[in-house]
C-alpha cells in the first residue's frame, strides 16, 4: 500500500510539467549513449551547397556515361530525357547565356517542361541525391568516384562541361559557378518562417462584396467519370449521396459479359493471395495455370479436395496446406470458379 | 469523414523511395552536429523518456496542387485530400537536443534524415525544431503505422508533411540549410518571373467545405448544414464564414469541436437550399488575422505553376438538379 501512495505522489508531482525536478533529470540523462565516430560517419554522408560533407575523388564524363547505361538509363533514359518513369533531368533547355547567367529563362515559358537541371541550383544536391538514393533498386551502392562520374555525365548532357572533362571535389566548386539555374532561387518569401509574412491575404469583406462570381472552370459532363464512379467514392447513404457518374448500361454489361466473375473477395479473405496470383508463379502457382489445367475435365471435387485439405507433389515441391478456415459456400465459389477455366 | 481525427487507415500516403518495415528493437536514433555529446538513443530509451501527445494537422505541400490552373478533379477528396488530423505522441525534440548539448550560439537549422531507401532528408528551421516539434512513435493510440513511418517520425507542426520524415533515425544540428532533392528540384514554388521560392515550408490558413461537396448530390431542398475543415500552421482557427453566393455575402459559421493550435478546426453552418444554384464557399481567418485568399487573387500574385501551397477558397457549384461540382470563379 505504501508504495502505491508513493507512485501517486511521485506522479502527481512529475505529470503536470515535462521539466522534471534535477534528481529526476540526472537519471534521465542516463538514457541514451555517445554516438561513436564509425556509427556517426556511417550516417553522416550529407552534403551541403558549400560541399562541406563532400568526400574527396574524381570521375570522368566518359566513365560516367558507361555507368549511366548499366545502372540509370532503364528508369531516366539513356540521355536523361525520359518522361516515362520520372519526370526528366535534361532536355535541352538550358542555354549558353543560362549557363551565364545563373538563370535558366525557359523556366518562364508554360510550354516547357520543367527538368531538374533547369531547376536545381545547388550542384551539392545532385551529387548527395545520386550517393544517397541511387540507384533506385540499390541505394548506396555506388562507389564515390562512380558518384563523380554519373554527375559529370549528367552535367555534360546539360552542356555544362565537355565530354573530356573530369570531375573531382577540386573543381567542383568551379562547377558550382557554371549551374545554369544557381541564381534561381529565393527565400524571400513568407513561408520559410512561422513568423513570416504572408504575400498574398484575402479580403475580409462581408457584404455585397465586389467579387466576379462567374464561373471560368469546371469539369465538362465527360470529364466526371475520369476518376471512377463518384457515387462509389461516398458513403451510400445519408445526406449526400454520391453523383451516378458511370453509364448505368455499362455496369449492367460488364457484369452480363462475365460469365465467372473473379471472386477476388474471397481469394483475399481466406488467404489465397498470399501465394497465389492471376498470372505466373508466386509461391504457388497461378489462377490461369490451374484453370489451364484442368479445363474440360469436370475438377470441381478434386479442387475442392485440393483447397480442403492441401497437398504436394503436382505443381512442384512446395506444399500447400491444408484450407480448412474456407467456408462451403466460398469453397463451392472458387472452385466452381477455377473449374469453368475461364 | 466527421469531426477533426483522421482514422489512422485512412490517412494520405507520400513516400519518396518506397516505405520500409523496420524492427523497432533496432532502430536506432541519432543527433550529431553542432551538439556537445552526438547521442545514440534506442526506441526503449525513447519510450521510457516523459512523452507528451498533441493534435496537428498534416498537410501535403502539394495538397490542391492540380486546382492552380483550372478545375481539374472533382471531389474533396481529389482537392484537398492529403491531409490529416491526428493525435501525435512522442517525446519533444527540444528535449532530445538539450539532452546532445545543442550548441545554441550557432545552431540555426536541423537536418531530419530517414531510413527509407533515399534516408530522406530535409532542412528545418531551429525556431520550429526548438518550438513544438516531436519525435512521435504513436498516433491515434496506437503505434505509428509502418506506411507512416513506424517505428517513429518526425512531427513538425504547421509545417507541409514532406518535412515530418518517417522512419526517423538521425537529426543533425547546423547552421546552413542542405539544398536537400526536395528543396531544390521538387518543392520550391516556381513565380511568374522565373524565381524558384526555395524552403517554402509553412502550410498558412485554409479551409474547404466537406459536405455538400463535388460530387455529392443534394436530395431534396430544405435544411442543410453545410460543414467542412479549417487550419493554419500559424496558429489557431480564430473565424470561419460561410458564403452560398460565390463570395458575396458572407457569415459566420459554428466552430463545432475544440480549436487548438496547427491543428484542423470543424465548422458547419445552417443552409437552406431553396432549389436554385448556390455558390458555396468558406473563407478562414487565423489568430494571426491572416484571411484566406480567394483563388484569382493568389493567382495574381503567383501564377498557377509554383504546384505547392494552393491554400485559396474553394468553390463548390450547387446546380438546380442538386448535384454539386467543383468550379472556379473569376
Amino acid at each position: 500500500m505504501f508504495s502505491w501512495v508513493k507512485r501517486i505522489v511521485v506522479l502527481a508531482l512529475v505529470a503536470p510539467n515535462i521539466s522534471t525536478a534535477s534528481s529526476f533529470s540526472e537519471a534521465l540523462n542516463d538514457l541514451g549513449r555517445a554516438a561513436t565516430a564509425e556509427e556517426i560517419a556511417a550516417w553522416d554522408i550529407d552534403v551541403r551547397p558549400d560541399f562541406a560533407g563532400l568526400p574527396p575523388g574524381s570521375g570522368s564524363v566518359e566513365d560516367g556515361e558507361t555507368l549511366w547505361l548499366d545502372k540509370c538509363a532503364v528508369c531516366h533514359g539513356d540521355f536523361g530525357d525520359s518522361n516515362e518513369v520520372f519526370s526528366p533531368l535534361v532536355l535541352g533547355n538550358i542555354t549558353p547565356e543560362d549557363i551565364e547567367s545563373g538563370r535558366v529563362a525557359a523556366l518562364q515559358d508554360p510550354a516547357v517542361v520543367r527538368t531538374t537541371l533547369m531547376k536545381v541550383s545547388s550542384l551539392s544536391t545532385i551529387w548527395d541525391y545520386i550517393n544517397r538514393a541511387m540507384p533506385w533498386n540499390a541505394p548506396k551502392s555506388l562507389t564515390t568516384d562512380e558518384v563523380y562520374a554519373l554527375v559529370a555525365y549528367l552535367l555534360n548532357l546539360g552542356y555544362i562541361v565537355d565530354y573530356d572533362f573530369v570531375l573531382s571535389n577540386n573543381n567542383i566548386n568551379a562547377v558550382q559557378a557554371l549551374m545554369p539555374n544557381r541564381n534561381g532561387m529565393t527565400t524571400d518569401h513568407g513561408l520559410w518562417s512561422v513568423n513570416g509574412t504572408p504575400d498574398v491575404v484575402g479580403s475580409d469583406c462581408v457584404t455585397d462584396c465586389q467579387v466576379d462570381t462567374t464561373i471560368t472552370s469546371f469539369l465538362p459532363d465527360y470529364a466526371m467519370n475520369a476518376h471512377g464512379n463518384l457515387k462509389d467514392q461516398v458513403r451510400d447513404y445519408g445526406p449526400f449521396p454520391g453523383i451516378q457518374t458511370a453509364p448505368v448500361d455499362e455496369v449492367a454489361d460488364m457484369s452480363d459479359a462475365m460469365q465467372s466473375p473473379v471472386p477476388e473477395a474471397l481469394l483475399t479473405a481466406n488467404g489465397c493471395t498470399g501465394c497465389h496470383q492471376m498470372n505466373g508463379n508466386l509461391v504457388g502457382p497461378a489462377f490461369t495455370d490451374i484453370m489451364a489445367k484442368y479445363a474440360g475435365q469436370d475438377a470441381l471435387d478434386y479442387l475442392k479436395g485440393k483447397i480442403k485439405n492441401g497437398g504436394a507433389g503436382v505443381w512442384g515441391s512446395m506444399a500447400m496446406p491444408p484450407m480448412a478456415q474456407v467456408d462451403e459456400e466460398a469453397l463451392q465459389t472458387i472452385a466452381t470458379w477455377l473449374a469453368a477455366g475461364d | 469523414m466527421f469531426g477533426m481525427i483522421t482514422p489512422s487507415g485512412l490517412h494520405f500516403e507520400r513516400h519518396h523511395q518506397g516505405w520500409v518495415d523496420i524492427d523497432p528493437r533496432r532502430h536506432r536514433f541519432m543527433i550529431n552536429g553542432l551538439v556537445k555529446t552526438p547521442m545514440v538513443f534506442t526506441m526503449e530509451e525513447l519510450m521510457r523518456m516523459p512523452s507528451v501527445s498533441r493534435m496537428h494537422f498534416l498537410e501535403c505541400g502539394a495538397n490542391t496542387a492540380l486546382e492552380w490552373g483550372n478545375s481539374a478533379v472533382p471531389t474533396v477528396q481529389y482537392t484537398h485530400g492529403m491531409l490529416s488530423g491526428s493525435e501525435w505522441t512522442g517525446v519533444p525534440l527540444s528535449l532530445l537536443l538539450e539532452r546532445a548539448g545543442i550548441d545554441l550560439s550557432k545552431a540555426k537549422y536541423i537536418l531530419a534524415e530517414g531510413a527509407d531507401g533515399s534516408s530522406m532528408t530535409r532542412t528545418i528551421n531551429i525556431e520550429n525544431a526548438l518550438d513544438d516539434c516531436l519525435v512521435a512513435y504513436g498516433q491515434n493510440g496506437e503505434m505509428i503505422r509502418p506506411e507512416q513511418g513506424y517505428p517513429m517520425r518526425l512531427v513538425v507542426p504547421g509545417v507541409q508533411g514532406v518535412s515530418w520524415v518517417k522512419w526517423l533515425r538521425r537529426i543533425e544540428v547546423g547552421d546552413q540549410p542542405y539544398a536537400a532533392k526536395d528543396e531544390t528540384s521538387h518543392y520550391v514554388d516556381l513565380m511568374p518571373d522565373g524565381m524558384q521560392r526555395q524552403y517554402t515550408s509553412i502550410q498558412e490558413a485554409k479551409s474547404v467545405i466537406t459536405s455538400p461537396s463535388g460530387g455529392q448530390r443534394l436530395m431534396s431542398q430544405g435544411y442543410y448544414c453545410i460543414t467542412g475543415l479549417a487550419w493554419s500552421g500559424r496558429g489557431t482557427v480564430k473565424k470561419v464564414e460561410v458564403s452560398t453566393d460565390g463570395g458575396r455575402n458572407w457569415r459566420e459559421a459554428r466552430i463545432e469541436g475544440p480549436v487548438l493550435p496547427k491543428m484542423l478546426t470543424r465548422f458547419n453552418a445552417d443552409w437552406v437550399w431553396q432549389g436554385g444554384e448556390a455558390l458555396l464557399q468558406s473563407r478562414v481567418t487565423d489568430s494571426t488575422g491572416y484571411v484566406q485568399p480567394q483563388r484569382a487573387e493568389l493567382v495574381a500574385v503567383r501564377g498557377t505553376r509554383s504546384i505547392y501551397h494552393n491554400n485559396a477558397v474553394q468553390t463548390w457549384r450547387v446546380k438546380q438538379s442538386g448535384e454539386v461540382d467543383n468550379v472556379q470563379l473569376g
